[in-house]
């Protein structure tokens, strides 16, 4: 009973978060100013972030929790880097 | 006895990982629904952080392994210390190119330059 609770549970949460994705995805696509465009670009990588974090519940290997973890470096330094590129026009002074 | 622990946990990693899936929704909902870009990132830094927050302690708790646990409490710091940077940095910058908050807003303290183009 409880592994089918959580199957159910996990594919669930993967449609909550691929669902997250799309709007997201949708900001992306139409967000009027580059801001919400990297807005848009922030809250898509999180949430497919924890999508591989669901997938590795869902198959019990930890190579997704190590994906995951340089999913969320890499998110932060490109979200930084383009606020700052759209604050000065350059990155590297 | 433990046989009923584990079901316990496993219940209980199903609840969190729907909670926390939901936050993540009503986030990428507010990233939808909100008019500006100053409240979208309200909903997509606060609940996003507590979502993928929920999901990775479900995570690590499911795999019932102190080092996986490790690695998603690792995660989420790394967002609660990150998120508020970026999303500071990311307002900073649209403040500064003009990028003016919606009609509905009441008051920005934030002096803006008059000269800023405005977007």
């Amino acid at each position: 009973m409880t592994e089918l609770a959580i199957l159910w549970s996990i594919l669930l949460a993967q449609v909550m978060l691929a669902l997250a994705m799309a709007f997201a995805l949708y900001r992306i696509v139409k967000g009027p100013h580059a801001q919400d465009r990297v807005l848009g670009l922030d809250a898509l990588y999180i949430n497919a972030m924890l999508m591989l974090v669901a997938f590795g519940v869902r198959t019990a290997n930890t190579v997704y929790f190590e994906t995951a973890l340089i999913i969320a470096l890499l998110g932060f330094v490109s979200s930084i880097a383009f606020a700052k590129f759209l604050m000065r026009g350059e990155i590297i002074e | 006895m433990g046989g009923q622990i584990e079901a316990i946990i496993t219940l209980l990693v199903a609840l969190i990982m729907i909670v926390g899936a939901s936050f993540s929704l009503l986030a990428a909902l507010g990233v939808i629904r909100f008019p500006d870009l100053y409240t979208r990132m309200h909903a997509a830094s606060k609940a996003g952080t507590v979502g993928s927050g929920l999901l990775l302690f479900a995570a690590g708790l499911h795999s019932l392994d102190p080092a996986i646990f490790a690695r998603a409490l690792a995660a989420f710091v790394f967002f609660v210390l990150t998120a508020p940077i970026s999303a500071h940095l990311l307002a900073k910058a649209a403040h500064q190119a003009g990028y003016r908050m919606s009609r509905l807003s009441v008051i920005d303290q934030l002096p803006q330059k008059e000269e800023a183009r405005s977007l």
